[in-house]
């Protein structure tokens, strides 16, 4: 590869902004973030998230070898758009317009996205923060894409929906029963959770981290506090960093397997579903019995854990595994051997590999296409160097493909588990994080793929600005190109095998 | 008078035994699963909650989608009055021709579909597209069974066909067996159950009936919800008066009272059999794609087709 390819060299190029941890960040003047823009056009840098300041944007890249965050000050509130290159950008580019009022020039879609019309301020977020004038927008006012076609019709969906499910939108344009375009609107939980973190303590904002998404406690957790304490130049101690990794790893088999059933249920086969739920509510409880908490919410908090395994929860855990492989790998071989069911998963809403490395997709969505980023190996974090655990990929991405990730990941984990509950260090849970300014980025990888955090920290060790990035927010675009081609009646089995937050997405 | 009275114990029965059908098939379903499932009984709770409430109407709602609840509840309990279940010798019988029969409910299909398309909502319209797919091959399938059997018994009069079966007049006939597999599997699919269409389901955008018939709510989707229960156990019935009508008292006489208790007897024995083998059938299998229900069906429409044929090979030897 020629060195201009290479992220480093772009990074060394622009001007270091001191006191972000642990991976440099850049600031890049207009004529840079223009080059960057050509240079993402070119290159296969993957785009992780991009958020802004009041008055700058952040974007986080990755090449094969370097991380950095690349941040662009825009004081006139203008910025060129990266998402016309990176599709993957477009609505998190929306998000800033809708938050900080900071515009996108050249966009490729200039309608909001997280703003329905409905908050009583406009941008609440950025410098122009202003009371909203006129009335509430109307749900229905939004520039939908226009049906092209003969014999086209549309189907709106939700945001209600007939089950227990979250809200979301869903416009198919359909030809009978093929779906010719899917269009998603999102937005409808937004907790202006990012706007409630600033000026807090750490602590405080935590418990708003663990709230994100909340089946993904416990990583949006993780990835926060590695993130403060990245900013705060301090580590957790070893007990407490394995203490995680369980609780990581006991949060990602339980959802694993509540997707299991769940995807099953959709298709209409309620053995597996009643089984595979008997079997998550095993781990729920060994969980609520080792921490005190189901799904271990307010467990990770910076500088450590809030609680203490003791050597009876590591004895109930190890029950657990022992008890749940042999079941988990019973109701395996029954999907594996219903005709039925797979008629239904396999080649139903293939995702195209390039389309997942193009949008940087994480987790099970990227690992059933070919892409086998997993954070908890590449960037890496303790304790996962020395633990054995294999990444799973497949090429199909289809909904059997998802399946089969989820399968063996948690099969992974269940190893994960047995290795951290054998060799438990001894020692502290919690060290306080001292109140510095700086800046912290983390990267962990939750049951969904990886949640990347940025935090930035005031002189007391306050919240200035942190963004959460779920995994949704790269993978919510590619359902859309999944289900092309597919029935209307096969799309709750497509959105159930991505299982995409929308608390998560929606912030 | 007896015969008045026996048909009047047949309208009731029917409308009183379907809940519990429908009921006895989920609670098993939950058992095969592995859940502890709600109680045989609770259908019957459910019909109470839904009279009790207000009804909620689409505004732009015409009277084609008020009406249609009750017009598709009578029509579907004319239907399963007519079927023998435990007496022949009853005065509506004489009104139970199979091609009547299949023209009851493709008249309650037909105002059910009117009115999911009534209000204008896309998942009303989808689920009429969907039931008139099924329905337009459904029927040449059901039809075809009835020629088949129509041509051993020369009648498509019911209490003939039971009495013609009673009387032993037919032994084991690969015909027939064809015939039976292929009316099963047009009852799965006329019923609405997996793997057609999932009654149980949650996800407006799979559903056919329930989708149908997701506008309606309070008394309007009692009679919807009592009217599909006894359209169930009218198929389960019409398959037993047909392939299984053993114990149907013949004659309803003083002197045949105690008949009529055993043709009772058997009847409720028979349904719930039913019911049993429904619910091991839907445990073990997934709900198959949209498109698949066409090969299903066609699949019907031979096997049926076949018992045709297989008569005429088999007369010709």
């Amino acid at each position: 590869m020629t060195d201009e390819g290479r992220l480093e060299t772009f990074v060394r190029g622009c001007e270091a902004v001191p006191g972000h941890r642990p991976w440099p960040r850049v600031r890049a003047g207009r004529a840079q973030w223009r080059a960057l823009a050509d240079l993402l056009a070119k290159t296969e840098w993957e785009l992780l998230a991009l958020w802004a300041e009041p008055a700058e944007v952040h974007v986080a890249l990755r090449d094969e070898t370097t991380l950095a965050v690349v941040s662009h000050p825009c004081p006139e509130g203008r910025f060129p758009s990266l998402g016309r290159i990176r599709p993957g950008a477009i609505r998190m580019e929306r998000a800033v317009h809708d938050l900080f009022g900071l515009l996108a020039e050249g966009r490729a879609d200039d309608r909001p996205w997280l703003d329905h019309g409905r908050w009583p301020v406009t941008a609440p977020l950025g410098k122009e923060r202003a009371p909203r004038l006129g009335p509430p927008r109307e749900a229905a006012d939004y520039g939908f894409l226009p049906v092209e076609g003969e014999g086209l019709h549309e189907i709106p969906v939700g945001p209600v929906h007939a089950g227990i499910i979250e809200p979301g939108h869903f416009r198919f344009h359909a030809n009978g029963e093929t779906v010719a375009r899917l269009e998603e609107r999102l937005g409808y939980v937004h907790k202006g959770i990012e706007s409630l973190m600033q000026g807090r303590t750490a602590d405080e904002a935590a418990r708003l981290a663990a709230r994100v998404s909340g089946d993904s406690t416990v990583a949006h957790s993780l990835a926060f506090a590695r993130a403060v304490e990245a900013a705060a130049e301090t580590t957790a101690p070893p007990r407490a960093d394995a203490l995680r990794a369980v609780m990581a790893e006991l949060e990602r088999i339980a959802n694993h397997l509540g997707d299991f059933g769940a995807i099953c249920n959709d298709a209409s086969f309620g053995f597996i579903h009643a089984h595979a739920m008997a079997l998550r509510e095993l781990v729920l409880r060994a969980a609520g019995a080792c921490f005190g908490h189901r799904l271990m919410m307010d467990r990770v908090v910076p500088g450590g854990v809030a609680c203490d395994l003791s050597a009876k929860g590591a004895a109930t855990l190890k029950r657990l595994i022992a008890e749940m492989r042999p079941r988990f790998e019973a109701l395996v071989e029954v999907y594996d051997n219903k005709p039925s069911l797979l008629d239904r998963t396999v080649t139903t809403g293939v995702t195209l590999t390039h389309l997942v490395h193009r949008f940087a997709a994480g987790g099970y969505v990227g690992r059933a296409a070919g892409r086998g980023m997993d954070a908890r190996k590449v960037p890496g974090y303790p304790p996962y160097e020395r633990l054995d655990f294999e990444v799973p990929v497949l090429i199909e991405g289809d909904v059997n493909a998802r399946v089969w990730i989820r399968f063996t990941e948690i099969g992974e984990s269940l190893r994960l588990l047995a290795q951290l509950l054998d060799h438990l260090p001894s020692g502290e849970v919690r060290r306080s994080v001292p109140g510095r300014a700086g800046e912290g980025l983390a990267i962990v990888e939750g049951f969904r793929g990886d949640v990347l955090t940025w935090v930035a920290l005031d002189g007391e060790g306050r919240v200035r600005r942190c963004h959460p990035r779920d995994p949704s927010w790269l993978q919510w675009p590619l359902l859309e190109a999944a289900i092309l081609g597919n029935i209307v009646a096969d799309f709750p089995l497509c959105n159930k095998s991505f299982n995409c937050s929308y608390s998560g997405h929606d912030l | 008078m007896l015969s008045f009275l026996l048909q009047l114990v047949q309208l009731l029965l029917v409308l009183l035994l379907a809940p519990l059908l429908t009921g006895f098939v989920r609670t098993l379903k939950a058992r095969l699963v592995g859940r502890r499932g709600p109680s045989p009984a609770q259908p019957y709770r459910d019909l109470w909650r839904l009279l009790r409430k207000e009804a909620v109407v689409a505004e732009n709602a015409s009277w084609v989608f008020r009406s249609a609840p009750s017009l598709v509840f009578a029509l579907s309990w004319l239907a399963a009055a007519l079927v023998p279940t435990f007496a022949l010798d009853l005065p509506l019988l004489r009104a139970a021709d199979l091609i009547a029969l299949v023209a009851i409910l493709g008249s309650a299909r037909f105002l059910q579909a009117l009115a999911g398309m009534d209000v204008g909502t896309s998942f009303g319209g989808i689920g009429s597209s969907r039931e008139m797919m099924i329905a337009s091959l459904a029927e040449p399938a059901i039809l075809l069974v009835i020629f088949t059997i129509s041509l051993f018994i020369h009648s498509t009069m019911l209490p003939h066909i039971a009495g013609f079966v009673l009387a032993g007049e037919v032994g084991i006939r690969v015909s027939l067996g064809l015939a039976l597999i292929a009316l099963i599997m047009v009852a799965i699919a006329e019923t609405g159950r997996i793997p057609v269409d999932n009654p149980a389901t949650h996800l407006e955008l799979t559903m056919v009936h329930e989708a149908m018939v997701l506008e309606y709510s309070g008394r309007h989707l009692a009679l919807i919800e009592a009217g599909q229960m006894v359209r169930l156990l009218f198929f389960v019935s019409l398959i037993a008066a047909i392939f299984a009508p053993w114990g149907i008292a013949e004659a309803s006489t003083a002197e045949g009272v105690g008949l009529v208790g055993i043709g009772l007897a058997l009847y409720l024995g028979k349904v719930f059999a039913g019911g049993l083998l429904l619910a091991l059938f839907e445990t073990g299998i997934a709900k198959m794609r949209v498109f698949r229900v066409s090969e299903f069906l066609a699949g019907a429409l031979l096997l049926s087709l076949l018992a045709t044929i297989f008569l005429y090979v088999s007369q010709s030897l």
